[in-house]
């Protein structure tokens, strides 16, 4: 009951986001519709970081009480980080295209993301290669804390080279934007804030009902 | 620190008398300089500008062949069952094959370094004591994050391919933090230089500590 009301906040919430971005926030004087991108960008990209984050905590979870659940919680937040980050690339890209001229510019968050969302795969890769649940958990857990460890310290050496991001333009308070494009923002980060936790939800089931297969398949096998 | 040394004493035993770590690492960094010497030959830059790039992709890469052969050996024989056996802690076991991994890549990239001045018609002067100082930290770093690494990836079928997957992404801080210091020794304008040389130090700092805290995860049956 309460997945569905919270499907259907998501759908609603989407469907708002998507009207406002397109119809109600004001056309940016220097970028034109490019700018609008940025509604689904900034979102996409703060769910990398609470991906990341929550990676960090299945991973200690796991490594206090060594239960499976945290393992696929750590993984769920992954598959979901994956799948964020890689669309937020894919929308910076465009954006960056017509407003900056290339498709790709090395700067300090472009990269920080890029290198998050390589972490995050090779930590998909590794668990692909184990097929042993508690082997799996336990060693994608040592290289999810190195991962997410590095995540700070990367930001800081990425920063010190090259920073060439647009700061103010979306950041909360920065100058520049008008409330409707205030209200948008805010909308948009809830739509993509209740698909996340939606798809967190239904990731996290399906990585349960995968753990029972798995075992009931052992069983199979060991009583032929 | 006793059992330490037990093991830094092992592995170079092993090496004296095969010599396959270091000598395949140094091989590896050779070819890795001389491609790029043709990759670059037809455009028109300075070599000043690309070569700490180079080198440092030389070392890194080197580093992984090493690690892989540093694991490789322990797996074969069933040489990790024993190490895990003895009365060491795992910590322990950690730190001795961080130092002679850190060992190997360093005797490997002392003797890359004076062919790297050579190929990229540089003078042989004082800069490269900071250099070979940088790369000290440097390729402790990659020792620190690729020993704990390696133990993991070599539980995979693909061991090889596992390891840059795993590496590569977690050792970019060392890699920009080296090649700007290294950068900034060899153009001669270091006033950027400590930041580097923290952000290198804290690299070390945090993934020693970490992988020495939970290195019993990754070695455990």
């Amino acid at each position: 009951m309460k997945l569905k009301v919270l499907a259907i906040l998501t759908l609603v919430s989407m469907l708002t986001a998507l009207y406002m971005i397109f119809l109600y926030a004001p056309r940016e004087a220097l970028q034109g519709d490019a700018m609008r991108i940025f509604y689904i960008h900034v979102p996409l990209a703060i769910s990398g970081y609470v991906s990341a984050f929550l990676l960090f905590i299945g991973v200690i979870g796991f490594f206090r009480t060594g239960d499976l659940k945290w393992d696929r919680f750590g993984e769920t937040a992954a598959a979901l980080g994956v799948t964020f980050i890689s669309a937020q690339l894919i929308t910076g890209s465009l954006w960056s295209r017509p407003i900056w001229g290339p498709w790709w510019v090395w700067d300090a968050r472009t990269t920080l993301q890029l290198v998050l969302d390589l972490i995050f795969i090779a930590y998909f890769m590794l668990r692909s290669y184990l097929p042993d649940p508690q082997k799996r958990a336990k060693l994608s857990a040592v290289f999810g804390l190195l991962g997410m460890i590095d995540v700070p310290i990367n930001y800081l050496s990425i920063y010190l080279v090259r920073t060439q991001h647009p700061q103010a333009v979306v950041s909360p308070g920065g100058g520049g934007v008008s409330p409707e494009m205030g209200l948008t923002l805010t909308v948009s980060f809830t739509a993509v804030g209740l698909l996340y936790a939606y798809l967190f939800n239904r990731r996290l089931a399906i990585a349960k009902v995968e753990e029972e297969v798995d075992y009931l398949e052992q069983v199979v096998l060991a009583h032929e | 620190m006793k059992s330490m040394s037990a093991i830094i004493f092992k592995d170079i035993v092993i090496e004296m008398r095969n010599k396959e770590s270091i000598t395949s690492m140094l091989m590896f960094g050779v070819l890795v300089l001389v491609v790029f010497q043709f990759a670059f030959e037809t455009i028109n830059v300075e070599r000043g500008l690309l070569a700490p790039g180079t080198l440092w992709v030389a070392f890194s890469f080197a580093a992984i062949l090493g690690l892989n052969r540093s694991l490789a050996m322990e797996i074969d024989n069933d040489c990790l069952q024993g190490l895990l056996l003895a009365p060491i802690s795992r910590g322990e076991l950690y730190l001795g094959k961080v130092a002679s991994n850190f060992i190997f890549m360093m005797i490997a990239e002392v003797i890359v370094l004076p062919l790297f001045v050579v190929f990229n018609n540089l003078d042989f002067n004082l800069k490269f004591l900071e250099v070979a100082a940088i790369a000290c930290l440097g390729t402790l770093g990659i020792a620190s994050i690729g020993t704990i690494l390696s133990t993991i990836s070599a539980n995979t079928r693909i061991k090889e391919v596992m390891l840059p997957v795993l590496q590569i992404p977690l050792t970019v801080p060392v890699i920009i933090a080296s090649v700007e210091a290294t950068r900034e020794v060899l153009t001669g304008d270091t006033r950027g230089i400590s930041s580097w040389l923290y952000v290198l130090a804290g690299f070390i700092i945090v993934y020693l500590t970490a992988s020495y805290l939970v290195f019993e995860f990754a070695v455990e049956e």
